[in-house]
């Protein structure tokens, strides 16, 4: 059932102000367990109906949580997911941006050791919604169960290609916000391996920015993959040089331009969609081809 | 956040990363005054932040304290259009005046961020005083580089394991080691995304000295780098760029077009720039007001799209997930009904309370065109500048 998220999601929320209180409230009314919340002195309280405690490590062992999501300040952020992956957590993951990439290095290291998958930071999150499972930001009300799996650096732009898939009748397996710092946990070609692996998922909706090399890696997985990908890269027409809001996408070198990772994608057997708009409606022209929708 | 190259140079020197005697000055009689004390010959080198300044005529040799002061006086106060800097160029507020260096060679140093390895790596290379991306691509043999694997820190056989490649042996071994271990260590301490040396010069009488530094600051990194952050110099940004900051929207850029775009999120501004130029229009600006839920907030970022007279229509793309589109509504219906925003504006909205938020819209009475989806919108934009 999708990926990273299922039935059996028990979600700890690191960081519980304001914004991870609001998020406790929209996982609760879609139907998502979460069962802890976790900010250091407060633990033994309650806030909106979420028990507090005070460490991930209680929030495992007394409530048996197996994912967190993170909003602590991104001063701090590199310290919660360490010790969310020191407590065992399988899936982190980091909504908080800002985070320096020199702390990201650190934690990056350390997870390699570790059996805790990251997504994020600067990330919407994980949406399975066929188990209505949320661990993230994302407006619920434009998902809708079904085969498609759907992988971005952005947040907005995932809401985006999932409502154009709604909007046609075609359902998500689970959306992957892998996020837009140049040092994320999961990459793009990772999210696709687990989408791979998915029985759930017939089919996936990449969609990359300008900036690194992380879609010509994700386009050599795409060549063993059995499974349709439909892409879009952001920033087609953007400027080089200049930062556009994500610190990864800047363009710097060719192999960071939109026409290099198009042109990657496209050898790899992906189907590219040149315009934003398009990305729905090329998905249910590669499902119909492949006699999946 | 860029440094100055005498701002870096300054920073590397207290690393212990060798540089050329010489000292930043902002008046031509300053310039003559450091050549006089430099021994008469120098180097001249405005101060912008952009490449290719050379090739511009942004530095200048002066063989006495007096050309120095003919050179500066050239300079300052000018702009420099390069390569880099884009058509109006970079002011020249302060030249950096530097002891002339016989070179025997030029080197290529830095540290970068390798997203794929996820961690910083040491890029050397024997080709220096070209861009390095050039040289990656004609002859990828010839960089080499080395990670910095955050448990143990860069080691001194990685240090030699560079010099050695790049042909840094015999006495130049140790000093080459020392360098590039020093700069490592300031890349590491202040939070650098990028530390370039290019070219590092070994000179005639066989020593190494860094010719030119870039270095540039992760902005995420502001709030314990304060002592460089205070270096920045916002006279190098677009103005519009640095009124966009000081109304706190981040994350603005100035482009070429004439549709103002005001987005939340990076990806779909990125994306609404694209379905613009694929409907045949130009964006204006690259903006992404991120998750503001306050319309003060929102109508500050429309007053200066509105203001920017490059702007014949705006285009508000906004898919609320944490940013409330009621709330983006409500600004937007203050900065028109403020007559902020004269321009025809187009409005797409989706999301979180969309509902609530077309309501106050209609309620307006404001003439505001609605799309229904991302193409729409696009079209309706580049219908409205023709």
């Amino acid at each position: 059932m999708g990926v990273l998220l299922d039935e059996q999601t028990r979600v700890v929320i690191q960081g519980f102000g304001g914004a991870g209180q609001r998020e406790a409230r929209n996982c609760i009314a879609y139907g998502t367990a979460v069962v802890c919340g976790v900010t250091p002195g407060r633990g033994g309280q309650e806030i909106e109906g979420v028990p507090i405690r005070n460490t991930v490590q209680q929030a495992v062992n007394e409530f048996g949580a197996n994912v967190s999501l993170i909003f602590v300040p991104a001063a701090f952020a590199a310290d919660a997911i360490l010790e969310a992956a020191d407590a065992g957590i399988p899936v982190a993951i980091c909504i908080t941006e800002g985070i320096p990439t020199r702390d990201m290095v650190g934690v990056k290291r350390y997870l390699r050791s570790s059996g805790t998958t990251l997504i994020g930071p600067n990330c919407p999150g994980v949406m399975t919604p066929g188990a209505r499972a949320r661990a993230g930001i994302m407006p619920p009300d434009v998902y809708t169960p079904g085969n498609v799996g759907v992988i971005s650096r952005s947040g907005t732009l995932v809401y985006e290609a999932v409502d154009q898939l709604t909007r046609l009748g075609i359902g998500q397996s689970s959306s992957v916000g892998v996020g837009g710092d140049p040092i994320i946990g999961t990459s793009q070609r990772e999210a696709l391996a687990l989408f791979e692996a998915d029985t759930d998922t017939a089919a996936v909706v990449m969609i990359g920015e300008i900036g690194g090399t992380a879609e010509q890696e994700a386009a050599e997985y795409i060549k063993q993959m059995s499974k349709p990908v439909v892409a879009f890269i952001a920033g087609a027409t953007a400027p080089p040089g200049r930062r556009m809001g994500h610190a990864g996408a800047i363009i710097a070198g060719k192999a960071g331009t939109a026409q290099a990772k198009q042109a990657a994608l496209m050898e790899a057997g992906a189907t590219v969609v040149q315009s934003p708009s398009q990305i729905g409606v090329t998905t249910r022209e590669v499902l119909k081809a492949r006699g999946l929708a | 956040m860029k440094l100055h190259e005498y701002q870096a140079k300054e920073l590397l020197a207290r690393y212990g990363v060798p540089v050329p005697k010489g000292r930043v000055a902002r008046t031509p009689e300053e310039a003559e005054q450091v050549a006089a004390e430099l021994g008469g010959k120098a180097v001249v080198k405005a101060q912008v932040h952009a490449g290719g300044r050379g090739k511009a005529g942004g530095i200048k040799l002066a063989a006495t304290p007096v050309e120095a002061r003919a050179a500066a006086q050239a300079l300052l106060g000018t702009r420099l259009v390069t390569h880099q800097s884009g058509p109006a160029g970079q002011p020249i507020d302060a030249v950096l005046v530097e002891e002339q260096t016989d070179i025997a060679r030029e080197l290529y140093l830095a540290v970068i961020i390798d997203s794929a390895r996820g961690m910083p790596v040491v890029i050397a290379s024997a080709a220096g005083g070209m861009e390095i991306e050039e040289v990656a691509e004609a002859h990828p043999e010839r960089i080499f580089s080395e990670p910095i694997d955050p448990t143990v820190g860069f080691q001194p056989f990685q240090a030699r394991a560079l010099a050695f490649a790049t042909g840094l042996d015999g006495d130049l071994n140790r000093p080459a080691v020392a360098a590039i271990t020093n700069l490592v260590g300031a890349a590491l301490e202040c939070d650098g995304s990028l530390a370039e040396i290019n070219p590092l010069a070994v000179t005639a009488d066989n020593r190494i000295v860094a010719l030119d530094a870039k270095f540039n600051v992760d902005d995420n990194a502001d709030y314990r780098q304060q002592a460089l952050f205070g270096l920045a110099d916002t006279a190098q940004d677009e103005p519009i760029e640095v009124r966009a900051r000081d109304a706190g929207i981040e994350n603005y850029v100035k482009l070429g077009g004439n549709i103002g775009c005001m987005v939340n999120g990076a990806g779909l501004a990125m994306a609404t720039m694209d379905a613009i130029q694929f409907e045949g229009g130009m964006p204006a600006n690259f903006l992404d007001i991120g998750t503001q839920n306050d319309p003060a907030a929102i109508k500050a970022a429309l007053e200066i799209i509105g203001a920017d007279p490059d702007v014949r229509a705006v285009l508000v793309n906004i898919f609320g997930g944490l940013a409330r589109t009621d709330v983006i509504a409500e600004g937007v219906v203050l900065a028109k009904r403020e007559g902020l925003i004269p321009q025809p504006t187009v409005v797409r909205l989706a999301g979180t309370n969309v509902e609530a938020g077309m309501k106050i819209l209609d309620d307006s009475g404001l003439d505001l065109l609605r799309a229904d989806g991302f193409a729409e919108a696009a079209r309706m934009a580049v219908a409205a500048v023709r």
